[in-house]
């Protein structure tokens, strides 16, 4: 693993949900240290190209290399966090923010020595309080770190997950819409803090509708919709015409469609 | 083998040693019952069984997993009967069954559009109507009846040994992986991208909730295992917003109704298993009505505050 090996290398990826294709013939490379963000359609197979990332989805043919690894070695070193989206996360959970936030810490825990493990957190390697505190400051959540999660505002929760992802320090965040439903005030917070962490040379790879921010601060788009329809900087992939080939792709794929539009 | 059993009476006996200086403490209309040594054996397995079903079920009900806890439960009995005809010990035909019931549920699942409760019942009941087959061929009804609804006041030694060293594992198991086990809980998704091996985690789980529904099987029987497993982690999910806090409280209500339930069944001369529960129940009804923040009373008084101040 070395700084040039990219930080996402598909190649010919295929993946299917119940025998059904979600990703057909995928194949680029993002290199390490850029914001990239992944634009397309309800349904189109964004979300699945994460979760082959994260391994809660095999891909059926192809293959996949994160930082010039499998994803299975990245994710056992610690190098991917990923915050998904806020519907996925049971917040009726017995947790507090700050325990919520220690989770992102739970991978690397385990290369803590075996007598740290079985203490409560109390006792926990010092830097794993740090990394907490830290994120808990990004992301302007620190005066509510004692609160069961269930009691946030939308927007705090999606602060609260990114501070679990900030918590981790992995070399890449993965981001599953971090800016729905969010409100103007928690959505600035979230952009400026990401900005700052892709200043350290962090890998952000981010699935989002909303263009405006895209437009603003992603170095890289991906125009996805089942295939791969387009990658490259934000001003070429958001223009309309590339937007109209995206739509029309949803058209011709999804049965009928076609003949709506003609 | 025999240093082992010896060590598992010693445990045993020091235990009911110090659950006697509890017992001498109480009035001695209360404790009068417990100078019989069978009564003593019944005290001591209610209580672990009351503290193992009270861990577990916080983990039962967080994954919203009440449904395959009494699947497993159901599907341990044809592992009974099956043990019992090979002269296995219980706990090894019970746990195969178990685990092959929740992966047959696992493949219906994955492999047809038949949904996951659809699934549960009619791999739960198959199963559960085999043991029924198997054990009417080769048993009484009344050892069918103690397999249902469990019996604490006839426990063996043997039995207890098997609870006490359930417990143990069971207590050992989530000490040792209690990270791994909250992130499962929490956010399976989570746990996958921090490189977790997330089917080990999943039916280690399965293999503790089997463990536990088979130490419990004297006590309170396979049918009411279930309440022992949901309604204490339940009534604890009312009463708390921290994990650790709710293991402890589940682990309370589990032993509490355990006692008391015993206690009353000695009393009242009616079923133990029953009584176990109903107590639980009890216990969960004062949580649900009165509970500082989740109960029904707090939010009914949160909500006409909040008409009044609107009012004004």
């Amino acid at each position: 693993m070395t700084d040039s090996d990219p930080a996402l290398e598909a190649r010919r990826l295929w993946a299917a949900y119940h025998q059904r294709p979600v990703l057909e013939n995928i194949s680029l490379s993002l290199p390490q240290g850029q914001w990239t963000a992944i634009v397309g359609p309800n349904g189109a197979g964004k979300s699945s190209l994460l979760n082959l990332m994260i391994g809660s989805l095999a891909p059926l043919r192809g293959e996949l290399k994160i930082l010039g690894q499998s994803p299975a070695s990245q994710r056992r070193a610690g190098s991917i966090a990923y915050m998904a989206q806020q519907e996925r996360m049971e917040w009726d959970f017995p947790i507090s923010v700050r325990d919520t936030v220690l989770t992102g810490r739970y991978g690397l825990m385990r290369h803590d020595p075996l007598w740290q493990r079985l203490l409560p957190r109390q006792w926990a390697n010092p830097s794993h309080r740090q990394a907490v505190e830290a994120a808990l400051e990004a992301v302007d959540m620190a005066d509510h770190a004692a609160r069961p999660i269930g009691e946030l505002s939308g927007g705090q929760k999606k602060r609260v997950m990114l501070a679990r992802a900030l918590a981790q320090q992995a070399r890449i965040l993965l981001l599953d819409e971090p800016l729905a439903g969010v409100d103007p005030p928690s959505e600035a917070l979230i952009l400026s803090t990401l900005e700052r962490e892709r200043s350290t040379g962090r890998t952000i790879i981010m699935v989002t509708h909303d263009m405006p921010s895209a437009r603003l601060y992603a170095d890289n788009v991906l125009l996805i919709n089942r295939t791969l329809v387009g990658m490259g900087s934000p001003d070429e992939m958001l223009s309309d015409a590339m937007l109209a080939r995206l739509a029309v792709g949803v058209l011709e794929a999804s049965p009928g469609g076609a003949r709506v539009a003609a | 083998m025999l240093p082992l059993e010896s060590l598992a009476l010693g445990t045993i006996d020091a235990l009911t040693a110090l659950l006697m200086m509890v017992v001498n403490l109480l009035p001695d209309s209360l404790a009068a019952p417990f100078e019989y040594r069978f009564m003593q054996r019944a005290l001591l397995t209610s209580v672990l069984v009351g503290a193992i079903c009270g861990l577990l079920s916080c983990y039962v009900v967080l994954k919203r997993w009440s449904l395959l806890g009494d699947a497993i439960s159901h599907a341990v009995l044809p592992g009974v009967a099956i043990a019992y005809l090979l002269g296995w010990p219980f706990f090894i035909g019970a746990f195969v069954t178990g685990a092959l019931t929740s992966l047959g549920i696992g493949a219906i699942e994955r492999h047809t559009r038949i949904k996951s409760d659809a699934a549960m019942g009619l791999m739960f009941t198959a199963a559960f109507a085999l043991g029924i087959v198997i054990i009417s061929k080769i048993a009484t009804s009344t050892h069918l009846m103690h397999i249902l609804f469990g019996n604490v006041l006839g426990v063996q030694t043997s039995a207890l040994i098997l609870t006490l060293v359930a417990s143990l594992v069971a207590l050992l198991v989530i000490w040792l992986a209690y990270r791994p086990l909250l992130l499962y809980t929490f956010d399976p998704q989570q746990a996958q991208a921090l490189g977790f091996n997330t089917s080990i985690i999943h039916y280690g789980l399965i293999l503790l909730l089997t463990l536990t529904i088979v130490a419990s099987l004297e006590t309170v029987g396979i049918i009411l295992v279930v309440a022992m497993l949901i309604t204490p982690g339940a009534t604890a999910h009312l009463l708390t917003d921290r994990f650790t806090t709710m293991l402890a409280i589940s682990v309370s209500v589990g032993v509490i109704s355990a006692v008391v339930g015993l206690v009353l069944s000695v009393r009242l001369d009616v079923a133990s298993g029953g009584a176990i529960v109903l107590v639980a129940s009890g216990l969960f009804l004062v949580a649900l009505l009165a509970a500082p923040k989740h109960g029904l009373v707090a939010r009914h008084w949160r909500r006409w505050r909040l008409n009044q101040t609107s009012q004004t």
